[in-house]
């Protein structure tokens, strides 16, 4: 780093925005500073995933850390003045690299895999608890769940509660098959299971505030 | 709580109140900070948690933030 921003006499987060929207070779050593924090962050963030991609090559996952520092870069740049300096600068600027880094990281743990949006993944719920052991009241309210989510749900809220709440497809995945995006396929799981538990609710297998 | 119970609050999500993904990046890094210093997080950003147990990536960014943040 070419500036010790905590050590200057004045506020840290103060002294990255002044360097940041200054000229010359100071915004260029500032940007290079804000790079090297972007891509520390990058790097944490995939070494904590590292164990969900032991298939996947050491060089390739730090290519990954650098696009997804890369990108955070530009990021916080266009996005400056809309730090408010409710935390430390350091901290608003990771957390882009941490979403960079972890969108790639899990579309790369995907790459190769089919997401599967139809209801016959739920056997794979069912399978979780061998009939044989589960009680009738269990049995009863996965059927009773399987029919709101067959006929109670949109075809799309269908698709996303089945991806995302059975399958575990990751949010991020289902963006990028779909073509939408992260907050878009949220919203519609939240619709989708407010209605589910509104129909389990009425047909008594919950309580409207469970 | 039953596993049962647990399986179907998992796919079910939380029931309080929560702000959006955009929301929960907005305030991400003042919600982290905020726990840090031991402050009461979720009065001054309300439905961050609950969006936390629902949305499982938004969850591991602010894990992650949470770590990188404290060091």
């Amino acid at each position: 780093m070419t500036v010790a921003y905590a050590r200057l006499p004045v506020d840290p987060s103060e002294a990255w925005l002044e360097a940041l929207r200054s000229d010359g070779a100071r915004r260029r050593d500032a940007i290079a500073d804000l790079h090297d924090l972007l891509l520390r962050a990058a790097r944490f963030e995939i070494g904590r995933r590292r164990a969900a991609l032991s298939f996947v090559r050491g060089e390739e996952l730090d290519d990954l850390a650098v696009q997804a520092a890369n990108d955070a870069l530009v990021a916080v740049l266009a996005k400056l003045d809309d730090y408010r300096g409710a935390s430390r600068f350091t901290t608003w600027a990771y957390k882009f690299a941490l979403l960079e880094a972890g969108v790639r990281l899990r579309r790369r743990a995907w790459q190769g895999r089919e997401v599967v949006l139809e209801p016959e993944s739920w056997p794979a719920f069912a399978d979780e608890r061998p009939s044989a052991q589960r009680t009738t009241e269990d049995a009863d309210l996965l059927r009773e769940l399987q029919r709101a989510v067959r006929e109670d749900l949109t075809p799309h809220q269908r698709d996303v509660f089945v991806a995302l709440a059975l399958n575990e497809v990751p949010i991020d995945v289902l963006a990028e098959r779909l073509d939408t995006t992260r907050g878009a396929l949220y919203k519609t799981l939240h619709d989708a299971r407010t209605k589910l538990r509104r129909e389990l609710a009425a047909s008594g297998y919950l309580q409207e505030d469970s | 709580m039953s596993a049962r119970n647990d399986r179907l609050q998992a796919l079910l999500g939380p029931t309080d109140p929560q702000v959006s993904c955009e929301e929960c990046f907005e305030r991400l890094d003042e919600y982290v900070e905020l726990e840090l210093e031991g402050a009461d997080a979720e009065a001054r950003v309300p439905g961050m948690r609950a969006h936390l147990d629902g949305c499982p990536a938004c969850r591991e960014e602010h894990e992650s933030l949470r770590t990188l943040a404290g060091r």
